[in-house]
């Protein structure tokens, strides 16, 4: 469903994502690994066709992003890190644009729109501009928005960063009840998470891949202790490229 | 065209979610009346026209259509919403397109609620209405390229200080090219083709021939083009963004 191709960006003389490939199919919930700044973000961006990679290639569904952008954003929802919202508007008003824009219509929307707000619990706010909502409510207008026209490909960075253990809980259920028909990309650097959600644990460090395996499987390398395959992985990773300049 | 009408009504709803909408009404109508009757001697003069009031457009324009203008991309950068109006099935274009006309159909608006001058005008005497209506367009042309420039500026910023005062320093050269001030500068040793090219950039000399009453195709076809070739830059500065 979705097929990297030797994905690289490079600021400058930086390189943050670096000829990064995997496919990954409908069914899957991927979770994307590592620590802070190892370019899971900028990976996103350039999946969900934001970001203009510097060389290699992105297929969403058979259609290449940058060549036919409008076709695989179609086909995809993204909840973009932090959940950038319009904070002037209502949720309601804002689900309605997401509405318009993803082509829904008639009965359909209707449907659809009820469908979330009740998925994600957002009765009691809809009439309150997004501005004064709580943070987690905020994610999951976010969360809402990305889900809205049911696509096939959903792409959710950090969804449950700042949320309460209950929301927390929540957002996974919802994640895992979806999980069946789509392929589901989740960014985290909560490793409970990818126990938790992920059928599949895609580990990167300073824009490269890692490790690419089962959670079970990853976990088992050091006898269940995911923390400390995660810490030995990526550090490990850090460490060779200190001697590497060296 | 159903998204950038989607666009469209996002914009608009959101001038009128704040008090952005309001404050700048209020601001706009009040300053166009001082301008007019003290500045502009509407009664003093004791002719049946408009041109007291016109005559200011251009000089409220340059402060108060910056100000509407420099939130539009500026604002999606600063608050992050522009990577989720990207990633919507929306082609740069349509999201360009959608927002210009909303801020141009807010400052239609705002221009409208001028009519108590129009009816006042007519109340005192007898005027032209046909220079009146023609003026009209002129000044909202006017606008139209103002926010073309605006838009386009804002694009590049995730500051709308930065946004509001490069765009009224840009719109001020737009404004001055026809006046002495810039010409000039350039009449003593200048070539007389490039000294005329310069001055057939003003804002000023086009509107002027508008709101005499002439509509002249040229003056259509500049504004059009002014408002066209920003609105193209807009969204190549999106492109290119996405790219570096």
């Amino acid at each position: 469903m979705i097929e990297i191709q030797g994905l690289t960006k490079r600021y400058g003389r930086h390189t943050v994502v670096d000829k990064l490939s995997f496919d990954c199919a409908a069914g899957e919930v991927l979770g994307f690994l590592g620590p802070n700044g190892a370019g899971k973000s900028t990976t996103m961006k350039m999946v969900t066709g934001f970001v203009v990679p510097s060389a290699g290639s992105v297929r969403v569904c058979d259609h290449d992003i940058q060549t036919e952008t409008l076709a695989a954003q179609k086909r995809m929802g993204y909840l973009p890190e932090g959940a950038p919202l319009y904070a002037e508007m209502t949720p309601r008003q804002f689900l309605e644009f997401i509405a318009d824009v993803r082509g829904l219509s008639g009965s359909r929307r209707r449907q659809r729109l009820d469908e979330v707000i009740e998925l994600l619990h957002l009765g009691p706010v809809l009439r309150q501009t997004i501005e004064t909502l709580s943070k987690g409510f905020k994610r999951r207008v976010g969360l809402a928005q990305a889900i809205l026209h049911d696509p096939d490909v959903l792409i959710l960075d950090e969804p449950t960063d700042g949320l309460d253990p209950n929301q927390k809980h929540e957002v996974r259920q919802l994640i895992r009840s979806m999980s069946a028909q789509k392929l589901i990309i989740i960014s985290t650097h909560i490793l409970e998470e990818v126990e938790a959600v992920c059928s599949r644990a895609i580990i990167i460090a300073d824009g490269r891949l890692l490790v690419d395996d089962t959670p079970e499987a990853l976990a088992a390398r050091e006898g269940g202790d995911l923390d400390k395959v995660f810490r030995q992985i990526t550090q490990g990773a850090t460490s060779t490229e200190q001697e590497a300049v060296a | 065209m159903s998204m950038i009408k989607a666009v469209f009504r996002r914009e608009l709803q959101s001038y009128f979610a704040t008090p952005v909408a309001y404050v700048f009404i209020v601001i706009f109508l009040m300053l166009m009346g001082a301008f007019t009757f003290y500045l502009g001697a509407f009664f003093e003069r004791g002719q049946a026209d408009l041109r007291a009031f016109f005559n200011f457009h251009p000089w409220l324009y340059l402060f108060l259509v910056p100000a509407i203008a420099m939130r539009l991309w500026a604002e999606e950068r600063k608050s992050g919403t522009i990577e989720l109006l990207m990633t919507l099935p929306i082609t740069p274009w349509q999201a360009v397109l959608g927002k210009f006309m909303a801020a141009w159909a807010f400052a239609g608006i705002a221009l409208a609620l001028t009519f108590p001058i129009w009816l006042t005008v007519n109340y005192l005497g007898d005027p032209d209405n046909g220079v009146i209506l023609a003026a009209y367009i002129g000044s909202l042309l006017m606008v139209g390229a103002f926010l073309a420039i605006g838009a386009f500026l804002s694009a590049f910023t995730r500051n709308q200080v930065i946004a509001f005062v490069v765009t009224v320093v840009v719109c001020f050269s737009f404004l001055l090219s026809g006046f002495p001030l810039v010409l000039d500068a350039f009449s003593g040793w200048a070539p007389q083709l490039l000294v005329d090219g310069i001055a057939s950039l003003s804002f000023l000399t086009h509107f002027e021939n508008i709101s005499k009453g002439v509509i002249d195709l040229r003056d259509l076809i500049y504004f059009a083009l002014v408002i066209g070739t920003f609105l193209y830059a807009n969204t190549i500065v999106l492109g290119w963004k996405q790219a570096d």
